[in-house]
């Protein structure tokens, strides 16, 4: 039995809400901070899978949704980044079941490259969008995503943040609700099938669809008034919200739930019958913009408010008016490679080389500190080998020699693949060399499983993508694959004659994550049982 | 009296692996038990990787915000000596510094158990049933570290009776 009352991260809230919501299937690609919600999901029994990337979970979750079940699809949110292809055409095709996608924005870039916020998505694919505060809403709003969903027949974003995902709340479940209809195939051309004839009506439906939902958004939608002082109202989102109440215990409150279509005739009423009204946000100004946009007469925070995370004390200051430069906390011991690392010698070889070192993100991108200082640009997902071969390809022979590309495992399925493809479309006249940093395991964001490690997410057998026949297969010569933590002499030197051949090269550093070795025995360990429990017939 | 005087604010630093993630969780778990509201927040990710971390827990009647406000912490739980200076602006004037030298390593079955121990001391300062913070330690770690987290939750209680209150 449920317990009535439970202590929750955002993530697991979501995931508990989409087990008891009947999602039938999950799929996303592990991204801090959002990574959480499919591991919960599939530890609560329900049907969840790591894709290769977020463009890829999103299509198997819209293909789950055109045949009317419920699905949900996580990433971070430069995932949807990679996704955006289909969610752009998925919000014209509409969906049959439900499709949730949850964007996890990491505003203050706790572990990111940039701080992107998502609720623009919402605006430019033309998706309604909800922003929970904490871990009752994450939990409240994906069943009232499901619902807006299936109501509609849209997908519907659901917009965290990293200290709604990651801060534990109590979480109230509420009874469960009603199963949708078995999955079934119904053709429907007109609208699955987007060709131009097919997509110009779509895009006005779409057009009225979210017409209809801001109706609805006026009276019927998650959004409330916290009754206050009528000289001061406050305009305010997602983990905002909690800031504002605790640092102005006296301003009235709009708190929207619903932030794309906003309501705003219930905006425009409020920000009337108050004397002055401030809107609170995180990110970019998007509630303010739009507010002023429309004509509502409100404040919006001083720039400066528009980078990192907001707390109490910068609510705080928002409300006053306060733009001086802010106190600057204490840095702590940053982040390094562990002790042990196996990138740690790859990083050594590359600084002893005097190596230009084109990275990629992972744990390896720590590469870029000291005593390694040997990775020189880092972009997004799969740019470590495409970055390296348009720098081969402008810089001198003597400086295009040194060009290394450094990719991790899960990051090389991710993105990297297309990478290698086009190396050898248009390989550059000093040939490349990508080094695979294969540690077994999707590491920086917590050991996760990917399509290298034949394991499926719940860590059971899975078909393996072999990155040496994949890299042979492209016609390329077979990798070589070397520990580079056994012989770091002749890794330096396997990397000295690459780098000379002046060809298209590829090798495999392979050595499990240290964090990672034990869990992968044990899995290994299980599934072995798990064979010779098979009977033979 | 201001909302953060209602509710009791901690925050527990330390570095990457040395369970300030797990002592926040223990923390919050006696809370939850006691019948509190209870938040908790702490940062994930490039932070595992032996560069500091922090943990905030509050609890109390009505909590908002799961951060701790700047300078408003009652208790600065630190597991490791290099984390205290960096931390010490989380305090309230008059808030409490928990330091890891508190409580004496080799006292303990484990080191890896200091967390616990903290944790224990911590204990003595709020008002929580001790029996929620035993059935706390009991859900959140495995069980065949029972014994020895639990005899250094008791070490941690005992060494907070020499502090003053």
């Amino acid at each position: 039995m449920q317990p009535d009352r439970m202590l929750l991260s955002g993530d697991e809230a979501v995931a508990l809400a989409a087990r008891g919501g009947h999602v039938r299937l999950g799929t996303g690609y592990p991204g801090t901070p959002s990574t959480e919600i499919l591991e919960a999901f599939s530890e609560l029994g329900g049907q969840a899978q790591w894709s290769p990337n977020e463009k890829v979970a999103l299509e198997v979750a819209i293909g789950a949704a055109f045949a009317g079940a419920r699905a949900i699809c996580t990433m971070k949110h430069v995932g949807l980044n990679v996704a955006a292809d289909p969610l752009f055409t998925v919000a014209y095709t509409g969906v049959q079941g439900a499709l949730v996608i949850v964007s996890a924005d990491d505003p203050g870039m706790s572990s990111s490259q940039n701080e992107q916020d998502n609720r623009r998505y919402a605006v430019a694919a033309g998706v309604p969008m909800l922003e929970p505060a904490d871990s009752q809403e994450a939990y409240d709003f994906t069943l009232l995503g499901i619902e807006i969903s299936e109501r509609w027949k849209i997908p519907v974003l659901l917009r965290m943040t990293t200290r709604v995902c990651h801060s534990y709340t109590v979480v109230r479940p509420r009874p469960p609700v009603a199963p949708p209809p078995a999955p079934h195939f119904e053709r429907d051309v007109a609208h699955r099938v987007m060709i131009p004839a097919h997509a110009r009506p779509a895009h006005v439906r779409l057009r009225e669809k979210l017409d209809a939902i801001a109706q609805w958004n006026e009276t019927e939608g998650p959004n409330r008034v916290v009754e206050g002082t009528a000289a001061r109202g406050v305009i305010t989102s997602g983990i905002s919200y909690m800031h504002v109440r605790e640092a102005d215990r006296e301003a009235a409150v709009l708190k929207l739930g619903l932030t794309h279509p906003l309501p705003f005739g219930a905006m425009r009423e409020f920000a009337r019958a108050h004397g002055r009204t401030i809107v609170v946000e995180e990110g970019d100004p998007y509630l303010a913009e739009a507010a002023l946009a429309a004509g509502l007469a409100v404040e919006t925070k001083p720039d400066l408010f528009r980078f990192g995370e907001l707390n109490v004390d910068r609510v705080r200051r928002i409300l006053n008016g306060e733009a001086s430069p802010e106190a600057k906390v204490p840095p702590g011991k940053p982040p390094e490679l562990c002790p042990g690392c196996p990138h740690r010698s790859v990083f050594t070889a590359l600084r002893d080389l005097g190596c230009i070192v084109a990275g990629d993100i992972g744990c390896y991108t720590l590469g870029v500190l000291p005593p390694f200082n040997a990775l020189d640009t880092c972009v997004c997902m799969g740019a470590g080998i495409t970055v390296g071969l348009g720098l081969r390809h402008v810089l001198p022979p003597e400086e295009a020699r040194r060009v290394v590309s450094v990719i991790g495992d899960s990051t090389f399925v991710h993105s990297g693949i297309t990478g290698l493809v086009e190396a050898v479309y248009n390989p550059p006249a000093t040939g490349h060399l990508t080094i695979i940093l294969d540690n077994g395991t999707t590491a920086m964001t917590g050991m996760q499983e990917h399509p290298g490690t034949g394991r499926s997410l719940d860590h059971g057998r899975a078909g393996k993508v072999i990155f040496e026949d994949l890299v042979e297969s492209l016609g390329m010569a077979r990798p070589v694959v070397i520990d580079p933590t056994v012989d770091t002499a002749r890794f330096q030197s396997l990397v000295s004659e690459a780098l000379a051949s002046g060809a298209l090269r590829v090798i495999v550093a392979r050595r499990d994550c240290l964090l990672a070795t034990s869990k992968i025995k044990s899995y290994e360990q299980a599934l072995k049982q798990e064979t010779c429990l098979v009977p033979i017939e | 009296m201001s909302p953060s005087n209602e509710v009791v604010n901690v925050v527990i630093a330390g570095l990457g692996g040395q369970g300030a993630l797990k002592a926040s969780d223990i923390v919050a778990d006696a809370a939850f038990r006691s019948g509190l509201e209870v938040k908790k927040s702490e940062i994930h990710g490039m932070s595992q990787r032996g560069g500091s971390v922090t943990s905030d827990v509050r609890f109390g009647a009505e909590v908002f915000s799961p951060m701790v406000p700047p300078g408003e912490a009652d208790f600065l739980v630190v597991l490791a000596p290099s984390q205290v200076e960096n931390n010490r602006w989380q305090l309230r004037p008059g808030g409490r510094l928990i330091p890891p030298e508190l409580v004496a390593e080799n006292t303990l079955r484990s080191k890896k158990c200091l967390n616990v121990a903290l944790a224990g001391v911590l204990s003595a300062f709020l008002d929580l049933p001790e029996e929620h913070w035993v059935a706390a330690i009991r859900a959140n770690l495995p069980e065949k570290v029972h014994a020895m987290n639990l005899d250094a939750f008791q070490k941690g209680r005992q060494a907070a009776a020499g502090l003053s209150r």
